[in-house]
């Protein structure tokens, strides 16, 4: 059969530079070109798209990262305070006041635009300053105040002088009053330590992330001070005491689906069961903590049987040829051995559990909390939550946080995942 | 409290280890006395003492601090007047009432039984604490008298260690289990009194999601419907959207790194692709809403099809960017995967190199594809903030791409978003929603990882 075949090709035979042939060749390079650039194009869009999104990040959130401020000078060794009950002196009336002068004679519509300028809560920043420093009730000091979102806005170029007066929100008078205070030299752009050292507010100016930051360190606190011991303990278990059972199958098969299970419905077991069921305080970070614990410890697992897998059994040998039992084997030589890969991994899965948002929401860590919780059962957000809240804020001046808010976490993450690819190349062993 | 005394345990914990540590050093050497023979080493020892100080107590600590808010709802409202006329929602509307009160947040002036009740609960409260203080420390003592007594030469210090840290790591590989088993409980346990409310043929069936009813009786609100089919085409639209995006890309990406790239550029590229993957969804989400929905409104207005500002398309590509790296590194590893001798059989034949992708990589990886494919698509399916912040509200069942649609995932959080109890039939929706995304996800993943495996075993 087979000489038959070669019959008919020979009796055929190929001219090779044929302008057929010629033709179906460079037809054949051509597909072979075009498949080459669809693989680039694929990864062009990706890369593009990646390069779109951090930039339009960094452009929007940039800007947060300082803030308008006005530098006022009060003299409050003439104000009326009640000096042993700072408190409730009438912060309001001494604000107004030094307010006043830096724009003199404005009618009494006039002035509430003006007062529109400046944070609403200016009187209470003021107080709290003096508080902690009594000696400026002695003579003249100056005090920041941070300028309200519109004016805030303004001085950032967000809106725009050239839009028409309606559709703005800021009128042409309160421009003009801005101007004077820019003609003074009061008005300054410092960087925003607030972004980082207030808890959140209904005010933009005010709004920080002290509060999200503390709650997501005392979160992550809970899910490793639950997840690595319990991962590790039962990888070293499955990887080299199990034995190979029904009972054991069905655990691998259980870790190898946990670890798909899409996130919200370990959000759902949380409130199910440690809200609902152990009556647990609703937004705390423990219960969040819980909850993401339960979440990376599928993938800790995984992780660390991989890396007591690498450890070759030369190692286990030696060690049990010396006598060591064979627990003596695994914590003494093994588990040391594999330590730095399950730290790399430990750390890669906080940082995923770091950027973890559905979860929280169903636990209720996305409330309007104005202080950062001091220990793991009081109530606040996360890192992430706190984004969500942000983005869902009517006011513009939201808008840039949300995004510096993102840089923010996009921080934490890189500086989590840089820590690991340290860890990896400083102290992994190849065998 | 209880941080206190975990801190506590620690503490003695280490203390006693210290001294039995000591005290079985002492042990092997007698004074005047000839070295005995130890089974175990001090440091042995020492655990051990450890061990029994801090286990029993610190189990002990956690079942109480699991039971004890049930165990006083439960007298507290024994106790209050008028509880056997009530059911259960109205006992735990109450007693939620009686906590609030209790912990200082009045909202108005409460009535005298409540008042008692929160008196009552306090005093509950604090006897609670100090028994559990004073429990606690005994266990410990009891743990740490009977730890350092056993220390002797002959004692097996390092078997019963052993043993113990045995029986932790058994436990520890449980929890996959617990987990599980905790999370199918839940859902069907709160499922099924959705259902006792809702009947199933009407969930599964039913063509109008609605659920937005009256919480009380005065509100006006709608009926309420509870018809899965709308949320489930949502779904499946932003998701079909995401893998048209992500599928071709992925896979493209992955043949272009494996089989044309330099080593330097793949090695450069890969790991920026892998950032795609390790950007949390929040950030494509508020993405999504900033700059691609409103391109895509604009891109749908400009073309005269009618377009929402939270259209299914922005949604999924956003989605199908997020899930580029899953495809693309799934299909490397398959690719990787096909024998070295099947690609130089096809080029040795005189076949292009993207001859030998199309006719011999693809079909000979596609298992392999596919099977990543299926767990990106159930990744898809359980996004969550991505659509919640991008998608719609409201169900329809649409042929339009750029209008908007609403997920299963968008409504388990809306139903949840906020203080809600668990006895009406809205919150109880999100549970029966979870169930079926959890056995839609559970489904998926299943096919995908025997695909998986069932390749593997092939070459």
């Amino acid at each position: 059969m087979s000489t038959i075949e070669i019959e008919a090709v020979d009796s055929q035979r190929v001219n090779w530079h044929s302008d057929e042939m010629k033709a179906r060749r460079k037809s054949r390079y051509a597909a072979e070109r075009r498949l080459k650039a669809y693989g680039m194009t694929a990864i062009i869009f990706a890369l593009g798209f990646l390069a779109f999104l951090i930039s339009s990040l960094v452009y929007t959130g940039h800007k947060a990262f300082t803030q308008t401020v006005a530098t006022v000078s009060i003299d409050l060794s003439a104000a009326e305070i009640d000096r042993s009950n700072l408190m409730d002196a009438n912060w309001r009336d001494i604000v107004r006041d030094a307010l006043r002068a830096q724009v003199p004679d404005l009618t009494r519509r006039q002035e509430r635009a003006y007062f529109d300028l400046f944070t609403s809560s200016a009187p209470f920043l003021v107080r709290d300053t003096v508080i902690k420093e009594p000696s400026r009730l002695d003579g003249t000091s100056s005090f920041t105040i941070p300028m309200s979102d519109r004016a805030d806005q303004l001085a950032k170029g967000e809106i725009s002088r050239d839009t028409p007066e309606d559709q703005r929100r800021i009128s042409d008078e309160q421009i003009g009053m801005y101007d004077q205070l820019v003609s003074k030299g009061l008005i300054s752009s410092p960087f925003n330590w607030g972004l980082f050292l207030n808890a959140d507010s209904r005010f933009p100016e005010l709004a920080g992330l002290a509060g999200a930051i503390s709650g997501s360190f005392w979160s992550l606190l809970v899910c490793f001070a639950i997840s690595f011991p319990i991962g590790i303990a039962a990888a070293i278990y499955l990887e080299e005491f199990a034995p190979k059972n029904r009972l054991t199958d069905l655990i691998e098969i259980n870790i190898n689906n946990l670890a798909a299970v899409p996130s919200v419905v370990f959000g759902l077991l949380g409130l199910a069961v440690f809200l609902n069921g152990f009556g647990l305080p609703r937004s705390a970070p423990l219960v969040g903590g819980l909850v993401l614990s339960l979440m990376t410890l599928p993938t800790l697992i995984i992780v660390t049987r991989v890396s007591l897998k690498a450890v070759p059994s030369s190692i286990r040998e030696a060690a049990l040829g010396v006598g060591a039992s064979k627990h003596e084997m695994i914590f003494h030589h093994v588990l040391a051995l594999a330590m730095p890969t399950i730290m790399t991994g430990a750390i890669i899965s906080l940082a995923r559990a770091l950027g973890e948002t559905a979860p929280l929401l169903l636990i209720g860590m996305n409330a309007f909390i104005t202080s950062p919780p001091d220990g793991i059962f009081a109530a606040s957000t996360a890192l992430p939550s706190q984004i969500y809240i942000w983005a869902d804020s009517p006011e513009r001046g939201f808008v840039s946080r949300t995004s510096a808010a993102i840089l923010v976490l996009l921080g934490f993450l890189i500086v989590m995942n840089a820590i690991a690819i340290f860890l990896r190349q400083r102290f992994e062993r190849r065998w | 409290m209880s941080g206190y005394l975990i801190l506590f345990l620690a503490a003695m914990a280490l203390i006693v280890s210290y001294f039995g540590v000591f005290r079985a050093s002492r042990a092997a050497t007698p004074a005047g006395a000839v070295r005995l023979k130890q089974h175990s080493r001090p440091i042995y020892h020492g655990l051990n003492a450890a061990i029994w100080t801090a286990v029993p107590a610190f189990i002990f600590l956690l079942l109480w601090l699991m039971f004890q808010n049930s165990v006083m709802n439960q007298l507290v409202i024994a106790s209050f007047p008028g509880a056997e006329a009530m059911d259960a929602a109205a006992k735990s509307l109450q007693m939620s009432e009686i906590r609030q009160v209790a912990a200082g947040n009045l909202f108005r002036q409460p009535t005298p039984e409540v008042a008692a009740a929160a008196e009552h609960l306090r005093s509950l409260q604090s006897t609670s604490m100090y028994l559990m203080a004073a429990l606690t420390c005994c266990i410990a003592a009891v743990g740490a008298f009977l730890g350092f007594k056993v220390i002797s030469p002959r004692y097996r210090a390092r078997h019963s260690v052993e043993t113990a840290v045995t029986v932790f790591m058994m436990f520890s590989s449980l929890v996959a289990i617990i987990i599980t088993v905790g999370i199918v409980g839940s859902l069907v346990f709160e499922a099924l009194h959705f259902f006792a409310r809702v009947p199933v043929t009407e969930f599964l069936f039913g063509l109008r999601w609605e659920p937005q009813i009256a919480i009380r009786a005065d509100q006006v609100a709608g009926q309420g419907a509870f018809g899965v089919l709308p949320v489930l085409y949502g779904t499946f639209l932003i998701s079909a959207i995401a893998m048209l995006v992500a599928v071709p890309t992925g896979i493209l990406s992955a043949v272009y790194l494996t089989e044309y790239a330099h080593p330097g550029f793949r090695a450069v590229v890969k790991p920026m692709l892998e950032i795609l993957a390790g950007v949390p969804t929040v950030v494509y989400g508020f993405f999504a809403v900033l700059t691609v929905a409103p391109a895509i409104r604009d891109l749908g207005n400009a073309v005269g099809i009618p377009s929402s500002p939270n259209s299914a398309l922005a949604t999924g590509l956003v989605m199908g960017v997020m899930i580029i790296p899953f495809i693309s590194s799934l299909s490397d590893d398959a690719f990787a995967a096909v024998p070295r001798a099947m690609r130089d059989g096809s080029l040795a034949l005189g076949a292009t190199k993207g001859e030998t992708i199309r006719k011999v990589l693809l079909p000979a990886a596609l298992p392999g594809i596919i099977g990543g494919v299926l767990l990106a698509l159930s990744r898809a399916v359980g996004e969550t903030m991505i659509v919640v912040m991008a998608a719609g509200l409201i169900a329809k069942i649409t042929a339009n791409p750029f209008d908007a649609v609403t997920t299963v995932t968008v409504q388990i959080v809306t139903l949840l978003i906020g203080d809600s109890e668990f006895d009406n039939p809205k919150t109880l929706a999100a549970f029966a929603l979870g169930l079926v995304l959890f056995v839609i996800t559970l489904c998926l993943n299943l096919i995908a990882l025997r695909t998986v495996r069932k390749y593997r075993e092939k070459y």
